[in-house]
């Protein structure tokens, strides 16, 4: 099982200081979030990416190529990257050298963004996004497993013996999480082609979540891929922790409260309840991350969202300290021992001949 | 059968509440006692099946007179019971009701336009008025329109929960002049949601309370009694609803749509 962390990308002013971030400075701070999840032993770090202001993500292989050349062991991902306004070429070709780069250690999450302005910033309509995502992902998946493609469809220009350069690296593509928030149409791809799917798990309480996934699960054995025990699910989760959880609750509080999400509105009481943030010690963030198992079945992936709402650098570094320190390595011990035989592991690229087989 | 009473009103008491409660009670009156002058309009065209449902009714209503019960299973029908069927009533017969007070939800329901979800206790009332056979709906008249809470629940539902959904709409203000509301808020708040929304919607001033009828219109009673009937009416026609998982289009089919 992988455990990592992801970033929305945000610039929010630090309600506690009153002072907001330049974009110089969270981009780099973005960086150094990702050197130390190598550092304290996480496995993924992945990006948002996000086209308008208050985000700096725009051009996630951009900085994954920089984070790729400052760390040996973590894979770098993306939570998520549009499928429905970048080219699908673009997104083949800018993965792919991002893919021999890291020597593999690359992976992405597919989205479709649910900001309408932006559709029409990069020529497309949102009225169009699922029928983007399921164009755009079939020739995206042809692009990387078939060296000439002659295609033709809706959103883009025809491709007459096109070759997307370079190929993917030893010939095994990058793999694909598709993320959703609320369209079944997107657990039903992701299982079509046996590829990963992903849920945030935040924001929304979890019987939501469990309902896409287990309709991923189903469809995923539906589609001959294996059992639907087999299926890859990836989670989310968002935690604040201190030794004692008055202290995480006292801190972590007033971000809480002015968060651009989900602030001004319920208490940090009510979102811990409905939702599954967690804020306290770390073992109530172990006891509270072994329930999704329950909830979702064994899964491949989880991470966690520690970046966002302006909390300042050296309290999300602290975190990702006390995040590998005390509660990874007691997950993984858990979440091993329990471990039904049959359960595949998170997906890298050594391991992906035999997950696309 | 699932009757499901939305009410807006703010105050203890409230003639919102009132006006919901009257029509409720209305209605499930009229579920009750009409199965036998509906089934005599139809004489004509299934003689024994409609006459044995009259004398049916007609039985089962003297039986309930006897008991000397009507009263009180009405009375308990609109308590606010969820998941609770009043005893003895068929599913023919009383609807199970329910009735949401909306103040009771307005900080989840803001909280839901804050945070994208609806808490336990919305969800809970969401799920009652989507899964609803009826539904009535009543809210106190604000600057000239349904309050902005009555709005906000409907706006935090999906677009799709009430389309075909038998509806009664009804307003209350402090002055007869604001009676239009009905027509040129609520019902095209509730055309736009493609609820069925019932001809005659129900307007309460104050001063209704206290008068009848005049040359030109009905009293209160008459027209929740004629708003009353024309739902009982229509729910007495229609299959129950039941609740509809939404089906995932497999995927060869989104594929395909594309290559049309």
């Amino acid at each position: 099982m992988q455990f990592g962390i992801f970033s929305v990308g945000d610039v929010t002013m630090d309600p506690t200081t009153g002072r907001t971030p330049t974009e110089h400075e969270r981009i780099k701070a973005m960086v150094a979030i990702a050197v130390k999840a190598e550092e304290v032993g996480l496995d993924v770090f992945a990006t948002g990416e996000h086209h308008n202001p208050p985000f700096v993500p725009s051009s996630p292989t951009t900085l994954l190529g920089y984070i790729a050349a400052k760390t040996e062991r973590l894979t770098l991902s993306t939570a998520t990257t549009l499928i429905t306004t970048n080219d699908p070429v673009k997104i083949a070709e800018d993965f792919a050298m991002l893919q021999h780069l890291a020597d593999g250690r690359v992976d992405l999450m597919l989205g479709r963004g649910n900001t309408g302005p932006v559709y029409p910033w990069f020529g497309q309509d949102i009225r169009e996004g699922i029928p983007l995502a399921v164009e755009n992902y079939a020739l995206l998946h042809r692009l990387w497993r078939e060296d000439v493609v002659d295609w033709e469809g809706r959103f883009r220009t025809p491709l007459q013996g096109f070759t997307a350069t370079p190929r993917p690296l030893n010939g095994v593509p990058p793999f694909v999480w598709h993320g959703s928030i609320r369209s079944p149409e997107i657990a039903e791809q992701a299982a079509y082609y046996g590829d990963g799917f992903f849920a945030n798990n935040i924001f929304w309480p979890k019987e939501h979540f469990i309902r896409l996934i287990t309709l991923y699960r189903q469809r995923y054995a539906h589609y001959g891929h294996g059992t639907p025990e087999q299926a890859i699910v990836g989670l989310g989760g968002q935690v604040f922790m201190r030794k004692n959880s008055q202290d995480a609750v006292r801190e972590f509080r007033p971000y809480f409260d002015n968060a651009p999400v989900y602030g001004h509105g319920p208490s940090l009481e009510e979102f811990t309840e409905e939702t599954p943030l967690t804020v306290g010690s770390p073992q109530q963030v172990i006891d509270r991350t072994l329930t999704f198992r329950e909830s979702f079945g064994d899964y491949q992936r989880q991470l966690f969202l520690m970046d966002h709402a302006g909390l300042p650098l050296k309290t999300v570094l602290e975190q990702l300290d006390i995040l590998g320190e005390e509660v990874v390595p007691v997950l993984r011990r858990e979440f091993a021992a329990n471990r039904p035989a049959g359960v595949p592991d998170g997906p890298v690229h050594t391991t992906r001949d035999r997950l696309t087989a | 059968m699932k009757l499901v009473v939305v009410t807006a009103g703010l105050t203890q008491p409230s003639s919102t509440r009132l006006l919901a409660d009257r029509l409720t009670e209305a209605t499930v009156r009229r579920l009750a006692d009409r199965p036998a002058e509906a089934a005599m309009g139809r004489l004509g065209d299934r003689p024994t099946e409609a006459a044995e449902a009259a004398e049916a009714a007609e039985a089962a209503e003297a039986a309930e007179a006897a008991e000397g019960r009507l009263g009180d299973r009405l009375a308990d029908a609109i308590v606010q019971r969820p998941g609770d069927r009043a005893a003895g009533w068929s599913d023919e017969g009383a609807p199970e009701v329910r009735v949401i007070e909306l103040r009771d939800l307005a900080v989840d329901i803001a909280n839901n336009f804050v945070t994208g979800f609806p808490g336990a206790r919305l969800r809970e009332a969401i799920e009652a008025v989507t899964e609803a056979d009826g539904l009535i709906a009543v809210t106190p008249v604000f600057s000239a329109s349904y309050s902005g809470l009555f709005k906000s629940f409907f706006d935090v539902m999906d677009p799709a929960s009430l389309v075909g959904k038998p509806t009664l709409i009804a307003a209350t203000g402090g002055t007869p002049r604001h009676s239009l509301v009905l027509e040129h808020a609520l019902r095209p708040l509730f055309a736009y949601l493609r609820a069925m929304v019932m001809p005659t919607a129900v307007y309460a001033a104050s001063e209704d309370w206290g008068g009848g009828g005049d040359d030109f219109a009905d009293g209160l009673a008459e027209r929740i009694d004629r708003a009353a009937t024309e739902l009982a009416d229509l729910l007495r026609n229609r299959t129950p609803a039941s609740a509809t998982e939404a089906e995932v289009v497999p995927f060869e089919q989104q594929l395909a749509a594309l290559r049309r």
